[in-house]
């Protein structure tokens, strides 16, 4: 995938630290994400790679380390200056976390809210929410509930809500897991016309190899709490390395 | 040796619990006077916790006023009491069993459906996607729903204490042939402002603490299902316990201000 990388990332992880008691998850973890670039965090389950994801959007403390998004770093953020830049950034959760009790409109609908004005969004609410749903090609679900919609449309919804704000980062937490093999791969060709058409840049953490080959410009690989690898998919396939290897054969 | 250390581990757990349950309630006064406000959510609370709680407290009051008007009615007429049953029942539905045993059916309703529904939204990651979309899910979630507990559960109790009242007039109408009129005139000269205002004042501490217990419980409820189900009975049992010190209270204090 061809891409041009600014200087300044626009996600920047520095020495990130976390244990939860005596397990030390993350080590020393460093990351940067560049403008328009998909950047594949990619680990064993209980790596730790969801750990990260969550220190970023300050879901989770970290023990130390720093985190900069967009110039700011997030550890030293009061709780509503956080609020005002998780703005910028759009999550897709695992399981999608579509709020059970309210339609699929009301779930794109929830973070306009507060927003809408700070961010001088003009546009009425139903054309966001439409024009939302457009984009991941889920228009007729509008007033359903999250009950009635199967785990592809549920992920599809989460990523429409992700997108209302037009954040221009992405983060991904397993976008593909527990979907069977054609919807995961709607999902990827999904990501890569959101990435195409809004120019974000997405961090996407999976253990997917082929959501990884189609959509990453880098990964990097998560052992033991720290970066064990950087590179392209096709630089990780070469490699000798058993571990590298383990995961890519 | 080891008994005497689970018991100690116990005590220390127990006294984290309250330590946490009042920074949560401190959190709570904090943040409710402060802007932004979830009025229409705090009104669909209310319609959940209050309008679906109608029937449920509606039938237990009037079972309640049938049977105790039917138990009690053997016993007086030893005495030749019957004409004390009116005022006998009256002051003992309004002035505790009636807040009494609504709060606690509505521990089970109330508390129980709060503390599986957030606890069901905290493993489902959907309380950290409000996180993430920058909403604060203690205001959205919490604060209506602890308010809204508070301030239907009064109007719950009321309506109980009516209902108990009109099961008790329908026993002794047809039991003992007492006026409909007479019967609640009697009811009414019984009943004074002392016997209403203690027993209503106590009514919005309960609801409050079914609110708190209930999202306390749900808000910080542990991973996986099982994790669901522990939220849920834990803010049942925890709100009733916490129901009958707040009962206590009120009582001791009501012996003080109040005349009764």
């Amino acid at each position: 995938m061809k891409h041009e990388i600014n200087t300044d990332p626009v996600l920047q992880i520095d020495s990130l630290v976390k244990s939860f008691g005596n397990n030390r998850v993350l080590n020393g973890f460093n990351l940067k994400l560049y403008e328009g670039e998909n950047l594949v965090v990619m680990g064993k389950s209980g790596s730790g790679k969801s750990v990260m994801i969550k220190c970023l959007v300050g879901l989770m403390h970290a023990d130390s380390g720093t985190i900069t998004i967009r110039g700011k770093d997030i550890t030293m953020m009061r709780p509503q200056e956080l609020d005002i830049l998780r703005t910028e950034i759009g999550f897709l959760f695992q399981g999608s976390a579509l709020y059970d009790s309210m339609t699929v409109r009301e779930n794109l609908e929830f973070p306009l809210r507060r927003h809408k004005e700070r961010l001088r969004i003009r546009e009425s609410n139903i054309n966001l929410v439409k024009e939302a749903l457009e984009n991941v090609g889920l228009s007729e679900a509008i007033d359903l509930m999250p009950a009635e919609l199967s785990g592809g449309m549920k992920r599809r919804v989460a990523l429409a809500r992700a997108l209302i704000l037009k954040p221009k980062i992405i983060l991904y937490d397993e976008p593909t897991t527990g979907l069977d093999p054609i919807t995961a791969k709607e999902i990827i060709e999904l990501m890569r016309t959101i990435q195409k058409k809004y120019s974000t840049s997405s961090l996407i953490i999976t253990h997917d190899v082929d959501c990884a080959r189609v959509i990453s410009n880098k990964i990097i690989l998560l052992i033991n709490g720290v970066n064990y690898i950087e590179g392209t998919y096709k630089q990780l396939v070469q490699s000798t390395d058993p571990l590298v290897k383990a995961f890519f054969k | 040796m080891a008994y005497s250390q689970e018991v100690l581990a116990r005590f220390r757990n127990f006294f984290i619990e309250i330590g946490e349950l009042s920074f949560f309630a401190h959190r709570y006064f904090k943040e409710v006077f402060s802007p932004p406000f979830e009025f229409k959510e705090l009104l669909r609370q209310c319609y959940q916790i209050g309008n679906k709680s109608l029937l449920l407290v509606g039938v237990t009051g009037f079972i309640l006023g049938l049977v105790f008007t039917l138990q009690s009615r053997p016993t007086l007429m030893q005495f030749g009491a019957e004409s004390w049953m009116p005022s006998m029942v009256s002051i003992s539905i309004v002035r505790e069993i009636g807040p009494v045993i609504t709060a606690l059916i509505c521990a089970g309703r109330i508390g129980s459906g709060i503390g599986a529904e957030l606890g069901s939204m905290r493993v489902t990651e959907q309380i950290d996607a409000m996180e993430v979309s920058g909403t604060n899910p203690f205001k959205y979630l919490v604060i209506t729903r602890i308010t809204a507990a508070t301030l239907m559960l009064p109007i719950l109790v009321i309506f109980g204490d009516a209902i108990a009242l009109i099961g008790s007039a329908i026993v002794e109408n047809l039991k003992g042939a007492v006026s409909y009129q007479l019967y609640f005139g009697k009811v009414f000269n019984a009943l004074h402002f002392n016997d209403l205002i203690p027993a209503t004042i106590k009514t919005f501490f309960f609801g409050f603490a079914i609110g708190l217990v209930g999202c306390y419980k749900g808000y910080f409820c542990k991973k996986g299902t099982v994790g669901v189900g522990e939220a849920s009975n834990a803010a049942v049992v925890y709100s009733s316990m916490l129901l009958f010190i707040i009962d206590f209270i009120a009582v001791f204090v009501t012996d003080i201000f109040f005349e009764i």
